[in-house]
């Protein structure tokens, strides 16, 4: 039991134990983007897998090619990119706040032919 | 030692909050959760040697895009407002693919573990030459997808302008 | 003589500038423009005349000049199309019929087409179509001409057409253009076999008489007739249907449906002698290498000249009395053509021919503007709705008179010259030939006074207002042509135009001519008893004659039988069954494609939800999948 603690807080940090992290973090985010409605938490999500990417990038060029910067600098130019994205994204979702007064996704059916029951639904609500 | 304690401790955090950011009820709190784990990573990248990124992630993620975030949540929300509640159908499909995907990559992580475990020293690396390194045209340095970068945040501006402005 | 090329730039610059410019300039400008560069052709024109006839004949002989020459499209060394200007005894004299009856007409309708919707439209076409008419005048090649013989059908079919919101010039158009077409069609395939066995367009070349140019074609015959004889009849064709002979006349007088300038211009005085200039053109090709069909053009045009004469004595629209007389008057010509040798005294069917047709042009135009002044006086075509016109129209009726004692062949009008020399060379040809052509041209003095009777003379029709004079800018074209009707015939036209070139001396056969002006003034006699005067004379012969009448008042039921074969034979029996093939079976396989695409379809877009969380599942289910089985297997 001490071996396994001591073997726990002792020599480099491996590899693996950064990539598990960011796996549960990549992950998370693929749960939220499949299963939430609204629109900001699905940006949320995203955030959350492009930081993992991130991670990856850093530590496969920490681990693997200490010498050069190539994943250093995609990572650097990952986060400029999910900025562009979110701005974007955030002026998409208040101008469809403007609009349809939500922002989930269930809601954007108006390029869509609607479904039978669809119809039926919205007959039934009006 | 201490970078060992250091570092179980921002797994953790990573690893608590991405799962509370996903699954909130509140969109402020799932915001909330987002911050601690963007701060988290920068202090991974901060283990790493990497201080240029640690800055860049700070100011750029958990300072400015959360702040979009913010302003978004603030303007979209009611005060106190919960999101309505997701079908169960979704939740568990989506259940069932995430932790299915996260098993089979951990078990892919699992059979190849210890192949790399050496970490080499690293000097630290200057600001100077993470400059000439993004200025530079030669082999590895990166002014082409810097100027692109540049070029696609301009357009972003514009973009995120003409679509959010409000029309007459 | 370069400066022959600004016979063809001016008028086709001024339709552009006036097609483009359409209504955005006064239509007065529009009018000065289109007559102004009317007026400079014709100086040129006959200046061209002018120095060609006084310097062109150094041994005697006219020679043949081509000022102008391109080639335009070369498919091979042989086979090329050029585009030149060619000057000889015909062409000039065309370009001098063609320039001055189109001056006039421009004249002339500056006032009578004042005030009507288009009138730049109408000056457009104008240019239009003597821009086409002096290029065919003038081709060098028969392809040349195979190009402006459809740019005049076209023109002629825009100004038929010219009042597109009448139904009836709609349909006349059409007619006009399809029939035509349709004869443009043989005229093509001529020129196709032509071309292809003698290896040339070139009427020089063509018309030297040289029996090797068409050795391509010796010993060819199809049907029992040689294949020259099939070329030229192809040809023919082509010049019958623009000509109006005989079976394809009966757009002509539909045609009248167009402005009268118009009828005078083209449909009187130089499009519908297209025909005749063809023949005349190829008339060394005809005459050596295919007499056969010669003769049976002569044939073809004595029977036209008749059985439109006889119709013409019935109709009482004026314009359509004067559109038969035309036909009639191109068999004569046509006959004039068929009966000729070649050269000296042989040749004076030709001459007379070409003779014929500068009178004809000159007094039929004349005819024309004047009805155009009468209907322009009564606002009506119907003979019945005139009468005693002579009173108000003092000027019209002279004119007219002048026009159509020309037209009846009374000396000492230019008529009389022109057709005479026809029935002398009809008469050296086959002597019953020429005594059907003398009791034609009895019948054409008959309903020419017939109808200037009915207009100028007879009981008083009670018109709503007093019919006036028209304006002095009609006036003078009809002063000008009335001039040139009476002088015409003195012009030694034999010095001029013959076929091969050299000096003729016209002298008149006294006893043709005495029998002829005999025949004439007979039947003048008998129209001023009859129609001088409001009496019964006429409504008992029709009487007597109910059956034959009505026939002839249904024009012989021509348009009828075309009506038939091509609605109830071509339209039911060729054309409905491929329709039914096209709808059921080519639509069909065509529909059955899309119907298939279609329920394919609709029955896969189900999978297409438009939720983006759905695809991502998707996607990532798919992604995990592949990656598993690209490890463990």
């Amino acid at each position: 039991m001490g071996e396994f603690f001591s073997k726990l807080f002792s020599g480099t940090i491996p590899l693996e134990a950064y990539i598990v992290v960011s796996l549960i973090m990549f992950f998370s985010g693929i749960y939220g983007f499949l299963s939430r409605k609204s629109l900001l938490m699905i940006l949320i999500s995203i955030e959350l897998i492009l930081n993992s990417i991130d991670i990856n990038f850093a530590v496969f060029n920490r681990y693997l090619y200490p010498g050069n910067m190539e994943g250093f600098f995609f990572a650097l130019f990952t986060i400029a990119i999910s900025a562009c994205e979110t701005a974007v994204a955030i002026a998409i979702v208040i101008n469809i706040y403007r609009n349809l007064n939500n922002v989930e996704v269930d809601s954007m059916t108006e390029l869509r032919e609607p479904s039978a029951n669809e119809t039926e639904i919205k007959e039934v609500n009006e | 030692m201490e970078v060992h304690i250091v570092f179980y401790i921002l797994s953790l955090i990573i690893a608590v909050f991405s799962v509370m950011a996903v699954t909130s009820g509140r969109l402020i709190r799932s915001a909330t959760y987002l911050l601690f784990v963007l701060l988290a990573t920068a202090g991974l990248y901060l283990i790493l040697g990497y201080q240029y990124l640690f800055a860049v992630q700070t100011a750029v993620y958990a300072g400015g895009i959360m702040v979009l975030f913010i302003f978004a949540i603030l303007l979209t929300q009611r005060p106190g407002g919960r999101i309505t509640p997701e079908s169960v159908k979704q939740r568990v499909f989506a259940i069932i693919l995430s932790v299915a995907g996260a098993f089979f990559s951990g078990f892919i992580i699992i059979s190849n573990i210890g192949r790399v475990s050496h970490l080499v020293d690293m000097k630290e690396i200057d600001s100077r030459h993470i400059g000439m390194t993004l200025m530079g045209t030669g082999k590895f340095q990166y002014l082409m997808p810097f100027e692109v970068i540049s070029v696609l945040l301009l357009a972003c501006i514009v973009g995120a302008i003409m679509i959010a402005r409000k029309r007459s | 003589m370069q400066y022959t090329l600004l016979i063809l730039v001016l008028p086709l610059l001024a339709f552009v500038v006036l097609g483009l410019v359409d209504s955005r300039w006064k239509a007065r400008t529009a009018g000065t423009i289109g007559t102004t560069v009317m007026g400079i052709v014709a100086i040129l024109a006959y200046y061209t005349a002018w120095s060609y006839f006084t310097t062109a004949n150094p041994g005697g002989v006219y020679q043949k000049f081509i000022p102008f020459q391109m080639e335009w499209m070369k498919f091979s060394d042989q086979l090329h199309i050029d585009l030149g200007i060619l000057i000889d005894p015909i062409s000039v004299m065309m370009l001098v019929v063609v320039s001055t009856v189109s001056l006039m007409v421009h004249i002339y309708s500056l006032r009578y087409m004042e005030g009507e919707k288009g009138f730049e439209r109408y000056y457009a076409f104008l240019s239009l179509f003597s821009f086409s008419m002096l290029g065919l005048v003038v081709a060098t090649n028969i392809f040349q001409m195979y190009i402006f013989w459809e740019l005049v059908g076209v023109s002629s079919y825009l100004l038929i057409g010219f009042y597109y919101t009448k139904p009836e010039a709609v349909a006349a158009s059409k007619k006009a253009f399809i029939i035509t077409r349709f004869a443009d069609l043989f005229f093509l395939i001529g020129i196709f076999l032509l071309s292809y066995y003698t290896r040339t367009f070139d009427f020089d070349v063509l018309n030297s008489g040289n029996a090797t140019v068409f050795a391509g074609t010796a010993g060819l015959s199809f049907l029992g007739l040689s294949l020259m004889n099939w070329i030229m009849a192809l040809i023919f064709i082509g010049g019958a249907g623009k000509s109006a002979m005989f079976p394809m006349h009966i757009w002509l007088p539909d045609a009248m449906e167009g402005p009268t300038p118009v009828s005078a211009l083209i449909h009187a005085a130089t499009m519908v002698v297209a025909g005749v200039y063809l023949v005349a053109r190829l008339f060394p090709v005809y005459y050596f290498f295919a007499p056969e069909v010669l003769h049976g053009i002569a044939y073809i045009g004595i029977f036209t000249a008749l059985f439109s004469a006889v119709i013409a004595c019935t109709q009482t629209d004026i314009k359509r009395v004067l559109a038969y007389s035309t036909i009639s008057q191109i068999g004569f010509m046509m006959v004039g053509l068929g009966v000729s040798g070649m050269g000296g005294h042989h040749g004076l069917g030709y001459m007379a021919s070409m003779f014929h047709l500068f009178t004809h042009a000159m007094f039929k135009a004349l005819l024309f503007l004047g009805a155009g002044s009468v209907i322009h006086a009564v606002h009506s075509n119907e003979m019945n709705k005139m009468g005693g016109l002579r009173k108000y129209l003092p000027v019209t009726h002279i004119t007219f008179l002048i026009a159509c004692l020309a037209i009846a062949g009374i000396p000492p009008f230019s008529g009389f010259f022109s057709k005479d020399e026809i029935l002398s060379a009809a008469f050296e040809f086959n002597p019953y030939l020429g005594s059907l052509l003398i009791f034609i041209a009895g019948l054409t003095a008959f309903y020419m006074f017939r109808l200037y009777y009915g207009i100028f003379w007879t009981k008083e029709y009670k018109h709503e207002h007093i019919p006036h004079e028209s304006p002095l800018a009609m006036l003078l074209p009809l002063i000008f042509l009335a001039l040139v009707t009476v002088f015409a015939g003195f012009i030694p036209f034999g010095k001029f135009v013959t076929n091969d070139g050299a000096d003729y001396h016209i002298h008149i056969d006294l006893v043709t001519a005495s029998v002829s002006v005999a025949v004439a003034a007979v039947a003048i006699a008998i129209s001023t008893i009859m129609y001088r005067k409001e009496n019964k004379i006429s409504d008992r012969i029709v009487s007597s004659f109910s059956v034959f009448f009505k026939i002839v008042v249904h024009k012989f039921y021509i348009d009828e039988l075309y009506m038939f074969i091509t609605k109830k034979i071509v339209f039911r029996l060729i054309s409905a069954p491929i329709a039914w093939f096209d709808r059921t079976l080519v639509n069909g396989t065509i529909n059955s494609f899309a119907t298939v695409t279609q329920w394919t379809s609709l029955q896969i877009k189900g999978i297409q939800t438009g939720r983006v969380q759905q695809y991502a599942f998707v996607f990532l289910l798919s992604t995990l999948l592949i990656a598993a089985l690209i490890i463990f297997i």
